[in-house]
């Protein structure tokens, strides 16, 4: 059952894709989905960081004595999680501000660590690439779309810009944007989720 | 003194960790379905963070700013609390058996909750000094506690009730978090 490169990227695209199929990374899902921009950086300061750990981490597969693996596994991911918090800092600062502690905190969302311990702990390089990769895409994929939704019917912008086929009349729902209606539309999304995709 | 309380009062209710900050969400879903690990998980949390916030301030102002080294901190403080985790692990293991059993499926999973690193930064970024560090890493893990223990109650309702299929699970439970969430926003108008 070896599957190829190219089946290890898609299947983090659909069939696994990590906040609603595997239910991981929930916190930066609720909180940075309130404007598309956050939405966006944080997938692809995921991705970054994914790809980054991936790769080392099954490079260094061999290397990595299986009982203090975790430790391992933890410094590998924090170091990548400083270089993006680094360069955020240094080229998109007000997305910086914006999405404050929640960078940092991309060390215990449960991706990295989990793709790490089931898969780059056993598997090559080229397959670890191709699914830190599809992973991280999945996710900002998932991530971009929550925030369409709760950016567009909460506030009534796009990327921060006021969407004129709205109408003069529109009343921005704005219970789509508090911590409250994060909730909500997440479950609402996993629950569509249920229904397109009986695996 | 007051400025303590209200401290306190804004950590617990106001600002709370898990409805209001959306952090610890991945131990909130997994571990509320039942409630003895509700509330085992509560203790842990509790335990490991009066711990590790006062090592991480102690790491902050005494390492990393006067080297200034503080891009480092995300690596230090995680290192911090996967160190307290594991020696807390122990020590319960040798000296309280009893206490160790209860907790002891928990305890890992104490390292990848984001409560506990959240909690760590949040203390730096507010400038808190140590007795308000003290108090807040006290504070936002009962909030946590509070939250998680209300909602084992909900979801062990929820078993007995009839929802549609494609609700069933985390889609429902999600559900319910954003009406207690909802319940929690009345706080803010007290701050």
């Amino acid at each position: 059952m070896a599957k190829t490169a190219f089946q290890e990227f898609t299947k983090g695209l659909w069939t696994e894709v990590p906040p609603y199929r595997l239910v991981l990374g929930l916190c930066p899902t609720l909180a940075m989905t309130k404007q598309v921009d956050m939405g966006f950086g944080m997938g692809l300061a995921v991705t970054f960081v994914l790809v980054g750990s991936n790769v080392l981490i099954s490079l260094l597969r061999k290397v990595i004595p299986k009982n203090v693996r975790i430790a391992c596994f933890i410094v590998v991911v924090a170091t990548f999680v400083i270089v993006v918090e680094l360069l955020m800092q240094a080229y998109t600062y007000e997305l910086f501000l914006k999405m404050g502690i929640f960078i940092p905190l991309i060390v215990v969302n449960c991706i990295p660590l989990g793709r790490a311990e089931a898969f780059c702990y056993k598997k090559g390089v080229l397959p670890s690439f191709a699914d830190g990769l599809g992973m991280g895409l999945g996710y900002t994929i998932s991530l971009t779309v929550l925030a369409i939704i709760r950016e567009v019917f909460g506030n009534g912008t796009f990327f921060n810009q006021p969407i004129s086929f709205l109408g003069p009349s529109f009343q921005p729902f704005s219970f789509m944007i508090t911590a409250p209606g994060a909730f909500v539309c997440l479950g609402l999304m996993l629950c569509i989720m249920n229904i397109l995709g009986k695996k | 003194m007051g400025d303590y309380i209200l401290l306190i009062i804004s950590c617990i209710f106001v600002n709370n960790i898990l409805l209001m900050q959306y952090l610890g969400n991945c131990p909130f879903l997994g571990t509320s379905k039942k409630m003895e690990t509700a509330v085992g998980m509560t203790m842990g949390v509790i335990f490991t963070l009066v711990m590790t916030g006062a090592i991480t301030w102690v790491v902050e102002y005494a390492v990393l700013k006067p080297f200034d080294a503080q891009y480092l901190r995300t690596l230090a403080f995680i290192l911090v609390i996967a160190t307290v985790v594991q020696f807390v692990e122990m020590y319960l293991k040798k000296f309280i058996p009893t206490l160790y059993a209860g907790l002891g499926i928990y305890l890992p999973l104490i390292t990848t909750n984001c409560a506990v690193l959240g909690v760590c930064f949040i203390n730096i970024n507010e400038n808190y000094n140590f007795l308000q560090t003290l108090i807040s890493s006290f504070a936002y893990p009962a909030g946590f506690g509070l939250a998680l223990i209300l909602f084992a109650g909900v979801r062990e309702r929820i078993l007995l009730a009839r929802v549609p299929k494609p609700l069933q699970e985390t889609s429902i439970g999600l559900a319910t978090a954003g009406m207690m969430s909802l319940a929690f926003y009345a706080f803010k108008g007290m701050a």
